[in-house]
């Protein structure tokens, strides 16, 4: 029983993670491979060290393993969104299909973001 | 409500200690039992918010597991069928999350969805721009993750 529960998990996060990678290659810009490969890499890990704790199934690993899923699951949003942020202030160009921007133009020229009220069009044009 | 929980999870280490197991299992079925001793011992006291808190938690983790799975289910069909079918963009969310709190964990909340990524939050935290995949209904995409996403969170935090 145990050993078909271990072979499910690691095999789905297996495919998981050639999933993301797949994703990584055939993805068209940068903003798609970060949203695809950040997450199914977080979920493959996950599934893989679960069926560690299962595998070993003792109160050591099992307590890691939930530390490193928990530390897991709060940096990597973080990092995504940092490195989503910081290509798009120095303007990596978006996929030719992306239908709708409304961040453009809300940056002004101290580096500001506003909400609601548009600055100029071109404000963050002198932004490094 | 914090002394409700750390009186539970005493309970727990007491059951733990007198059954002398230390594994997992043990630990769980310590907690429920001293969860539902609790539940009982304070059934006629007004501050029960601990015990409605402490089901919804589970019920979210749940529901946010089986979301996550759903969409990484139709991510992995876009990466393995040959042509590609979706609508990127950025779209601007109004928030109602206020804390600093609130907005960290629903932006955390938000990016571990796949196909969906906060790009930045305003700086007077009245607006979330996140990039997402699929933006054929664009009203749509914006109900999914308030109502989704962030009416469950709030529920729980405040």
């Amino acid at each position: 029983m145990t050993e078909i529960i271990i072979m499910i998990l690691s095999g789905v996060g297996a495919i998981t993670i050639l999933l993301a990678s797949i994703g990584m290659l055939r993805m068209p810009d940068l903003y798609l491979r970060l949203s695809v490969t950040t997450k199914a890499a977080t979920l493959g890990v996950g599934l893989i060290l679960v069926s560690a704790a299962f595998y070993f199934s003792n109160v050591g690993v099992t307590s890691r393993v939930l530390a490193i899923i928990l530390f897991i699951t709060i940096t990597a949003p973080v990092s995504a969104q940092l490195i989503g942020r910081a290509a798009y202030l120095v303007k990596t160009k978006m996929w030719k299909h992306t239908i709708i921007d409304e961040l453009d133009g809300m940056y002004d020229n101290n580096g500001t973001l506003h909400g609601t009220e548009t600055s100029e069009p071109d404000a963050n044009e002198s932004k490094e | 409500m914090q002394k409700r929980f750390l009186l539970n999870v005493m309970l727990t280490l007491i059951w733990v200690a007198l059954t002398g197991v230390f594994n997992y299992i043990n630990l769980i079925i310590g907690f429920v039992i001293s969860y539902f001793i609790l539940w009982i011992i304070s059934r006629n006291s007004e501050d029960r918010r601990y015990f409605t808190i402490a089901i919804k938690i589970v019920g979210f983790f749940f529901f946010f597991l089986w979301e996550m799975l759903r969409a990484n289910w139709q991510v992995a069909y876009e990466v393995v069928t040959s042509n590609l079918h979706m609508k990127p963009g950025i779209v601007k969310i109004y928030l109602e999350a206020k804390t600093d709190l609130e907005i960290t964990l629903l932006s955390n909340l938000i990016s571990l969805t796949p196909g969906t990524l906060v790009i930045d939050v305003s700086d007077d935290k009245k607006v979330m721009y996140v990039h997402g995949m699929y933006l054929q209904d664009k009203e749509k995409f914006i109900d999914s993750i308030k109502m989704g996403l962030e009416k469950p969170l709030l529920n729980i935090m405040r």
